[in-house]
């Protein structure tokens, strides 16, 4: 990220000395820096109603409600796991917690997930099939409220900051299954020879 | 309008029923479950609320960057050049020049994402079509490359076989159901 920012900016100046035009950039430098507090300001309030309330639904055990309901399902994308193995487990806490949008809560699911998977792994070092399918499915998200992006939109003066909800869902069950079938066509390829 | 005829909706109205119904239902539902399970419901959210606050707190530095960096590119025309340049590409896809730079950040920086996100929504409007294409390709696709570091590295895994492969295809499976879903529910 550093030498992204870096390299551009300087590519800024450098065009805008070219063109004449450097008062410009430091006027809008100066401008975006004032409205980026202003405009982190306006999540402020989205995001602490919507993790207020993510907070009660824990506290309410939904997210293991959503975990019962993603558990049959999940099973059969681990198929070497066995079913009462704490790996299991964890897993489904994990995509429950990422499904609420609950970050904070599914990581350290996930990470104890990644630990356990590797209590089963022949070959340790070396990921295996398991722990390939839960990183995809942690890199596509699937969430049933994408609190973040709305925040944005409200702080941005939207009229309907609801209306990409039903679209973001539709569109990262496409990015889920795609990595799911990416992780276990790929798993084929890429398997250590046996012996 | 919805189709009075129940059994003929559309895919359309499917959509536009989760996006209407979720936030009420959840807001209603939750409080109701909570009353119901006799959790502490007011301190919860409290506590809650104000890691919210803390949330919006961190987004800022990111923001600053991404907020000046892309106003530099603009005020001096390296934007304006740019977006001429990769007109080819972001023309046959169909997707603005001012959403390129999300595609691109996306799978590495998830604070930078939100940036270039916030920066769209700013300069174009939340309800125009680079808004509401932005919005729904940043809300479904991840930070890749950071969650393998964190859930490999946590793990002692050094060998990450198709991990990074399944990662980027997910990002890129996103990106694409995000510009036809835009597309069919909102034209442009």
């Amino acid at each position: 990220m550093g030498a992204i920012l870096a390299v551009l900016m300087a590519l800024s100046v450098v065009v805008a000395a070219v063109r004449g035009k450097l008062p410009d950039v430091t006027a809008a430098a100066l401008e975006a820096a004032g409205k980026a507090s202003t405009f982190a300001l306006g999540l402020v309030g989205v995001l602490a109603l919507w993790m207020g309330l993510m907070r009660v639904a824990e506290e309410a055990g939904l997210v293991r409600w959503i975990a019962w309901l993603v558990a049959p399902v999940l099973r059969r994308l681990f198929p070497e796991v066995p079913a009462d193995h704490p790996a299991m487990g964890a897993i489904v806490m994990n995509v429950a917690a990422n499904v609420l949008g609950l970050g904070n809560a599914a990581t350290p699911f996930g990470i104890r997930a990644m630990q356990e998977l590797e209590t089963l792994n022949p070959r340790p070092g070396t990921a295996t099939d398991g722990q390939v399918m839960l990183c995809a499915l942690n890199t596509a998200s699937v969430q049933l409220v994408p609190a973040t992006v709305i925040a944005l939109r409200v702080a941005a003066g939207s009229r309907a900051p609801g209306e990409i909800i039903g679209p973001t869902l539709l569109a990262s069950l496409c990015g889920v299954v795609v990595a799911v079938v990416a992780a276990r066509l790929l798993a084929r390829v890429t398997r250590p020879k046996e012996g | 309008m919805p189709d009075p005829a129940l059994h003929a909706l559309s895919f359309r109205d499917v959509l536009d029923i989760i996006s209407t119904w979720t936030i009420p239902v959840l807001l209603a539902g939750i409080p109701l479950l909570a009353l119901f399970r006799r959790v502490k419901l007011y301190p919860a959210f409290l506590e809650g609320a104000k890691a919210g606050f803390e949330t919006a707190v961190r987004i800022i530095p990111p923001l600053v960057a991404v907020f000046v960096l892309l106003a530099m590119l603009r005020a001096s025309g390296a934007m304006d050049a740019a977006a001429e340049l990769l007109s080819p590409v972001t023309g046959a896809v169909g997707i603005p020049p001012s959403v390129l730079p999300l595609v691109l950040i996306r799978p590495l920086s998830g604070g930078a994402a939100q940036g270039v996100v916030a920066d769209v929504l700013r300069t174009e409007g939340p309800d125009s079509w680079a808004g509401r294409l932005a919005s729904v390709m940043a809300g479904s696709t991840e930070t890749t490359f950071y969650v393998l570091a964190v859930y490999m590295g946590a793990a002692g895994i050094s060998r990450h076989r198709h991990a990074i492969a399944a990662g980027l295809l997910a990002d890129a499976a996103g990106f694409t159901a995000a510009l036809v879903v835009c597309r069919l529910v909102f034209g442009g």
